[in-house]
């Protein structure tokens, strides 16, 4: 298991992959990639029980992850590929015709680590309670992860899945929100606003926490106290602070870089800011 | 090499529809539009800018969308929504189908981003059914535009007729060759170029394409017709009879998969009416991915050489 610093280290990289993928393709998503990337790199470096080699679409006796965002692929395939997935180098194709990292994950092309497609938004929650449900019918205790993004709670299904898990007590799930007020038209209060999200997810039955996303420390003892709270009737849905575009100074602060790649020389600029700490692909 | 068709400048569709619903904003005080978190995107801006109190945000959340701009048609309203096109069909289709087609209700549903040209947000973006789907409904009428000037037209005279539309476009910047100034007649087929020895009916991107295909056919002494079918639904009969009759064989091309799409809709005329030859030019039962759009259009087959290829096997079939 590594340790903060050394999670601190890998994040760093994968922010550098983030800026060079969406960069190299002139499309992406780099803002929501880049305030997730601590949340990704804790998940799978530190807290869940998982085998990249060989990859078991059905993972039993492996704690499962659902992107429900999908549009921050960017992240997700940099963390798969860095805790071995598949080849590090093959980052190079994303959104490239024939490649396996499509704009938006796929299983369609069976790409290891990917158990759903996404890019439509707000369906990961109900996928992630049917891998929940199966695993109980399993009778496997490891469990289900998910994350979404803020203004992917307003899609009315994601109240539906919330409604369901609660009722049937689907308790070995932990979803996460990507609280970070943005979306693609503006600010999430400007858009369409959320209200309080945690008097919502508590009226829906769930068991609330809260951490600050891009605060490694807080990431990681907030993931292990999710944890510790399963088993116990209630689903556990962790409100995550974070900044889009968090680690680029000037793709922090708004909702511009939801979906816009670097330029050369914003992409010079923004890898200034991040050290290579284990290689670029 | 013939050249026959050219053009001034390259547009996307969707700005095309944002000029006209601009257009009609100023017009048109019944005309109300709602958005799902994509307003740039689908070039609703300027509308927003103008119209801030006939403009309706709601969200990422399309099935809300649809049911509230079935709602505001009680009143009076003329709703145009707007999101992506998988968005606009699949994800909302039982509400469309409930609230919109079969309450009769006057939405106007926009779509941007259909097929395969959005490029690299690849396959859960790149819807390639939703003509088919949309198509189906009962009544539903069904325009793909296939340019700038003509998305622009289109968005115009939707609102003037009453009942549920379809209006889809695209992404990328295309020719735009169609006049400014032509009226843009629902249902009524456009004659691009006349010919005898097949004709090629497309819509969408594939107009273009089609009129390059016949300038290239030209020079290997194929004489083939071009008709722009900008309505998929109601299809103007008349027009693919007439030409058919003339040319003995036909050509369908579409940004869309072949199973439901405009070939489709000119097959079941045909086979009642005229049964002559007809080839596909659409996606074969696949999903598409990520790439370029010009990537993308050739790898699955819906470049200017595979609807000259697909004439060549039609006239060959006569
Ligand atoms: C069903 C659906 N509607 C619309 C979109 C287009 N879209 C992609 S990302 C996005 C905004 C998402 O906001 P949020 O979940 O807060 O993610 P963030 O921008 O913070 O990364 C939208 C509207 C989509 N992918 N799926
Ligand atoms: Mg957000």
């Amino acid at each position: 298991m590594a340790s903060i610093h050394e999670l601190q280290r890998i994040a760093t990289q994968v922010r550098r992959d983030i800026l060079r993928q969406v960069h190299a393709v002139n499309s992406g998503h780099p803002g929501g990639s880049l305030g997730c990337t601590d949340f990704l790199t804790a998940l799978y470096f530190h807290t869940l029980k998982h085998t990249p080699v060989p990859f078991d679409m059905d993972g039993q006796g492996q704690d499962l992850f659902f992107l429900s965002n999908g549009h921050i692929s960017p992240v997700f395939y940099s963390v798969l590929s860095r805790s071995g997935y598949f080849p590090v180098d093959e980052l190079k194709t994303f959104r490239k015709l024939n490649s396996r990292l499509q704009g938006h994950p796929t299983t369609h092309e069976k790409l290891p680590g990917v158990r759903m497609a996404s890019g439509s938004l707000g369906q990961g929650l109900s996928v992630a309670i049917g891998a929940a449900l199966s695993k109980k019918l399993n009778k496997d205790n490891t469990l289900v992860y998910t994350l979404h993004g803020d203004g992917e709670l307003q899609e009315g299904q994601i109240w539906e899945a919330a409604m369901y898990a609660a009722a049937k007590k689907v308790d070995n799930l932990i979803a996460t929100v990507d609280a970070n007020g943005q979306q693609i038209d503006g600010s999430t209060d400007h858009v369409l606003s959320l209200g309080n999200l945690e008097s919502k997810w508590q009226a829906f039955g769930w068991d609330v926490l809260h951490m600050d996303g891009n605060n490694m420390e807080s990431v990681v003892s907030t993931l292990e106290t999710a944890k510790s709270h399963t088993g116990k009737g209630k689903p556990v849905v962790i409100l995550m602070k974070t900044e889009m575009g968090s680690g680029v100074d000037f793709m922090m602060g708004s909702h511009k870089w939801h979906g816009v790649a670097p330029n050369d020389e914003q992409l010079a600029k923004g890898l200034a800011q991040l050290e290579e700490t284990l290689g670029d692909y | 090499m013939t050249t026959l068709f050219t053009y001034t400048d390259q547009q996307d569709t969707r700005s095309g529809f944002g000029a006209g619903l601009l257009e009609l904003g100023r017009n048109n005080p019944d005309v109300v539009a709602l958005c799902a978190d994509l307003t740039g995107s689908l070039k609703m801006d300027a509308f927003e800018k103008e119209f801030p109190e006939r403009f309706f945000q709601t969200g990422i959340a399309e099935a809300n969308m649809i049911g509230i701009a079935a709602g505001m048609t009680i009143g009076g309203r003329i709703p145009f929504t707007g999101t992506f096109a998988n968005f606009s069909t699949g994800r909302v289709y039982d509400q469309i189908r409930q609230s919109v087609a079969y309450s009769g209700k006057n939405v106007k549903i926009c779509a941007s981003h259909a097929g395969l040209t959005l490029g690299e947000d690849g396959a859960t973006h790149q819807i390639l059914e939703d003509i088919g789907l949309m198509k189906m409904l009962p009544h539903m009428v069904v325009i793909n535009p296939c340019d700038f000037n003509q998305t622009k037209a289109a968005t115009i005279a939707i609102a003037s007729y009453e009942g549920p539309v379809y209006l889809r476009f695209g992404r990328p910047k295309v020719p735009n060759f169609t006049p400014a100034d032509q009226k843009f007649e629902i249902g009524k087929a456009v004659l691009l170029k006349e010919g005898k020895d097949v004709s090629i009916f497309a819509t969408g991107h594939l107009v273009w394409k089609a009129l390059k295909a016949a300038e290239a056919l030209m020079d290997k002494g194929i004489d083939a017709e071009v008709i722009n079918i900008h309505t998929i639904k109601p299809l103007d009969e008349a027009a693919v009879l007439a030409s058919v009759s003339k040319t003995g064989c036909a050509v369908s091309a579409e940004e869309h998969q072949r199973n439901g799409g405009l070939g489709d809709s000119i097959a079941q005329v045909l086979s009642r009416k005229l049964p002559k030859p007809l080839e596909y030019v659409a996606v074969n039962d696949s999903f598409g991915e990520s790439g370029t759009p010009e990537e993308l259009m050739v790898k699955y087959g819906l470049d200017t050489a595979d609807i000259i290829k697909a004439a060549e096997a039609a006239i060959a079939r006569k």
